[in-house]
């Protein structure tokens, strides 16, 4: 796409790029294009064995699942996209927008800590938050003590077990995705837009809301879609605050009534549902192609917009709220709880995971940063719809329930190692066992799957802001492809594959169900360690684990923002 | 620099990651591999009794979902050796998907009563634990209850449970399904969500919670949780909830209380046959039976050995004797009740 616009761009105005680019009929770079097909084809291995599943069912579920299941799960899922779109939408943008417009106390600060929820896995932020506002939470404590009541039964409080209450919980920890994404355009451009729009007599109000806001739409699209795919798969959350979304409706057919094909048929309708979130982001940004500010540019600083000091400290207040809930109350609530564990953070179980995390994470955000650029570099040179349309297609994965695309991807490589060990057998006399199944390997490969779209996001953006006839220019001066890939684009997409990386390694660190189904023996997480404790009924035994969850996810996170915050050519 | 050091720790990683990746199945000798959809914690202390005691080691994965599906794919490679879990709709499962391979043992079964084992040796039930009334010391006059009651009106606004969909109450409601039919259970489980305070969520010990808390007067759950928050000296809260509430063992027409038990399984293609039977027969014996009994607060399922002396004092367990195989096979059914009536919902819709 980009490749395409560039080299229409090299001709005068006026000119018919028929010449250029009409008659090339000859299949290009046919090695790249059957790659890019069997990396996609791995990456689609778990929802090509679902479908599999899906289809061997007969069907029976069904009459039970449209009288009494899927209308009320399609209407909670709805329900609750809904809420979380429009919370995490206006949370993101509002904060975004006032720190970078406004100069009001602790401005500086909250500009990188508005990043911090991201750092909290969702089940986390469901039992943190059902503490929190529990009847013996500390806010209830406060209101029984503050008005004199006794029980329960003598105040109304809202109750977080609801799909309000998990729309809240999931929108404190997810809407950073939004405020990253729309912060970067409005320290990018949107400030040299908004000085046009200024000095043409506009009020700041009417600059927003008229110049600023369209121009971020884009950014708050591609914000709001990852925040959506990360609301359906959702599992932790909403089992925890008793939701009964489509996902719910998954795991009850498969495992109370028995039926994985069920189960498998639910799941595969949900893509539907992601495949109108993915239609919609693309449709959004379809006309992303104004974003080359200039370095030149950037370096004048118009003053931000002082505000007075009540109204500062209003401001301040309104902007940390969001950090408050999704990162104080987590943190808050299990660092109550490991403080009295203290000795728990020794215990060489709770370093084992940490290294098992690590490991995985680190290997997964390489292995992904590497797929999504070559698959990417695929679509650029190969300029094959195609190509284009089953790379699109690989990131849907990101949208299943993590234990549902575990669970295919434990059938297609069990189906391998088993069929690699019946060949070894008879051929060579020996067996081979199972090679992937049951490994690291597949914990890997599962989360690199599952995250894939993050990475491939992350840089597709970044690259939609080069102008498209960078390496043409180093090709035309006689690069291969390769080289002047490496020479000419990695270095500028240097910040998007950083970007990348640290998205997929802390959505790594916080991934728990494909993790827990395909992991060898004696291989713990922290996510698993906390899982373990938490499904015993005693999740106060994890917190030391939850709370290096938090501390481990967080180092990336603020990495990202003080990037992101510096270099104003990042991505996303 | 920043690429060379990232190159760096990532051939560090990958190195560390072909290790893993090549050691992983605990193919050696004298080690026993257990696939368990019950937490580690639970069955640490019987199995260090039994490496203890016959020098056999034990290597545990805990799954929460699909350990049937994955035994299963595995096929004949898996490392299984044996099956752990709650339910006895989840053993039954595990034998009809074709993982577990039956097993005909004197020791064993002299052991384990036969009601509480598969006819065909492909599951062994090796505790017991009852679903019961937790109900509010302060607000709760009543000592005996039947399950039916449950749905009677003077209860409404009054009863906590968590998700109808979990496997314990989908036992319960099986159970009923067996005993009363379809249609009268489904009046029953209507009544029950008029009567519900709240809609179901959390686990069992939070519903003790909720009583502490005076949201509700009643709630169901399983007897051990009583044992556990009453003991748990680092949960000041949990010990005010076991505290603050008595157990009442409610029963059907016949006068006994729903049971369900925890159970192994020797899994089909277990590489480490003779040692993995030696661990079931020791999970059936006296001094496995009195570790699950004393540290979990489990009913142990050996005849005539008592259960712990704070199980003792929620009261005599008159144990239901429907056979758990009816039970299991009505799962499907409650489940689908569970969607119907709507209990998820709570009292309101």
């Amino acid at each position: 796409m980009a490749g395409l616009l560039g080299s229409g761009a090299i001709l005068p105005r006026g000119t018919a790029p028929v010449a250029v680019i009409g008659p090339v009929k000859r299949s290009r770079h046919p090695w790249l294009r059957a790659i890019a097909f069997a990396v996609c084809a791995i990456v689609l291995l778990p929802i090509f064995s679902l479908a599999y599943v899906a289809l061997s069912g007969n069907g029976e579920d069904w009459p039970h699942l449209l009288a009494n299941v899927l209308p009320g799960a399609s209407l909670t899922t709805l329900y609750l996209l809904a809420l979380v779109g429009a919370a995490t939408s206006f949370a993101g943008v509002a904060t975004a927008w006032m720190v970078v417009a406004y100069e009001f106390p602790l401005r500086r600060t909250l500009a990188w800590a508005l990043v911090l929820p991201l750092a909290v896995p969702s089940y986390l932020a469901a039992y943190a938050f059902g503490e929190f506002f529990h009847f013996s939470g500390p806010l209830q404590s406060a209101v029984r003590t503050i008005f004199g009541f006794e029980t329960i039964r003598d105040y109304w409080f809202p109750d977080i077990r609801t799909t309000p209450g998990c729309a809240f919980v999931l929108s404190s920890v997810l809407y950073p995705y939004v405020y990253l994404t729309t912060r970067i355009v409005f320290l990018m451009q949107g400030r040299n837009i908004a000085d046009v729009a200024r000095t043409l007599g506009a009020q700041p109000a009417k600059v927003f809301w008229r110049v600023l806001l369209p121009v971020a739409r884009p950014a708050i699209v591609a914000g709001v879609a990852l925040v959506m795919m990360e609301t359906v798969n959702d599992i932790g959350a909403a089992e925890y605050l008793g939701v009964q979304t489509l996902t719910f409706a998954v795991y009850t057919t498969w495992l109370n009534r028995g039926s994985l094909e069920g189960g498998a048929q639910i799941a595969l309708l949900m893509l539907v549902l992601v495949f109108l979130i993915l239609f919609a982001e693309q449709w959004a940004r379809r006309r992303q192609r104004f974003h080359t500010g200039r370095a030149t540019h950037m370096k004048v600083h118009p003053p931000r917009v002082r505000l007075g000091r009540a109204v500062g400290l209003l401001a301040a207040g309104g902007v940390a709220l969001p950090v408050i809930c999704g990162f104080g109350i987590p943190l808050y609530v299990f660092g109550r709880y490991a403080a009295r564990r203290l000795d728990q953070f020794s215990s060489p179980a709770l370093i084992d995971a940490f290294q098992n995390s690590l490991m995985t994470a680190s290997l997964t955000a390489v292995l992904t940063v590497v797929l999504a650029l070559f698959l990417l570099n695929a679509v650029r040179l190969s300029r094959s719809v195609g190509v284009t349309v089953t790379v699109r297609l690989a990131s849907v994965g990101y949208a299943l329930p993590g234990g549902i695309l575990g669970l295919g991807l434990l059938f297609a490589l069990a189906r391998f190692d088993n069929s690699l060990d019946a060949f070894a057998r008879v051929h060579l006399g020996f067996s081979t066992g199972l090679l992937l199944t049951g490994s690291a390997a597949a914990v890997i490969l599962a989360c690199s799957i599952r995250f894939l779209a993050l990475a491939e996001g992350a840089i597709r953006s970044g690259l939609e802001k080069l102008p498209g006839n960078l390496d043409e220019a180093a090709r035309s001066l006689g690069k291969t492809p390769a080289q002047s890939g490496r020479i000419v684009l990695l270095p500028l997409l240097q910040p998007a594959i950083f970007t990348a990386s640290v998205l997929v390694f802390v959505d790594t660190i916080k991934e728990l169900s494909a993790t827990i189904l395909l992991r060898p023996f004696g291989f713990s997480t922290l996510a698993t360690h906390v899982y373990e404790n938490a499904s015993r009924g005693v999740p106060q035994e994890g917190a030391a684990a939850a709370i290096v969850i938090i501390l481990t996810a967080m180092v990336p996170v603020l990495l990202l923002s003080g990037a992101l915050a510096r270099d104003r050519e990042a991505s996303l | 620099m920043r690429i060379s050091t990232i190159a760096l720790h990532t051939a560090r990683f990958a190195a560390l990651a072909a290790g893993v990746a090549l050691s992983v199945p605990a193919m050696a000798e004298g080690v026993v591999n257990i696939y368990t959809y019950r937490q580690p914690e639970l069955i640490q202390p019987v199995l260090d009794a039994f490496t203890a005691e016959t020098g056999i080691a034990t290597e545990v994965l805990f799954l929460d979902k699909g350990l049937e599906e994955r035994v299963a794919a595995e096929g004949m490679n898996s490392p299984a050796d044996v099956i752990m879990t709650v339910d006895i709709a989840r053993l039954t499962a595990a034998k009809e998907k074709g993982i577990t391979q039956a097993l005909d043992d004197a020791t064993v079964n002299a052991n384990l009563p036969s009601e509480y084992r598969d006819p065909e040796g492909h599951w062994f039930g090796l505790t017991k634990r009852a679903r019961v009334v937790y109900a509010s010391k302060d607000r709760v006059k009543d000592t005996a209850l039947t399950y039916a009651d449950l749905a009677d009106p003077k209860w409404k606004g009054k009863i906590c449970i968590r998700s109808g969909q979990h496997d314990y109450n989908l036992a319960l409601f099986s159970a009923m399904i067996e005993h009363w039919g379809e249609a009268k259970t489904e009046e029953w489980m209507t009544g029950l969500k008029a009567n519900l305070a709240k809609k179901p969520d959390g686990g069992d010990r939070p519903q003790a919670g909720a009583i502490n808390a005076g949201e509700c007067d009643i709630a169901l759950g399983n007897t051990y949780y009583v044992g556990l928050m009453r003991t748990n000296d680092k949960d000041p809260n949990e010990k005010e909830w076991g505290n603050a509430i008595n157990v009442i063992f409610p029963t059907f027409d016949n006068g006994l209380s729903h049971v369900n038990i925890s159970g192994a399984a020797l899994a089909k293609n277990a590489p480490h046959r003779e040692d993995a039977v030696k661990l079931i027969e020791f999970l059936s014996s006296h001094e496995a039976q009195q570790i699950y009994a004393e540290k979990n607060f489990e009913y142990p399922v050996e005849p005539g050995l008592e259960p712990s002396e704070m199980v003792q004092s929620f009261g005599v367990l008159k144990a239901d004797t429907l056979p758990l195989t009816d039970i299991a096979k009505n799962r499907k059914a409650a489940s689908e009740m569970v969607d119907r009536v709507g209990l998820d919902d709570g009292p309101s819709s």
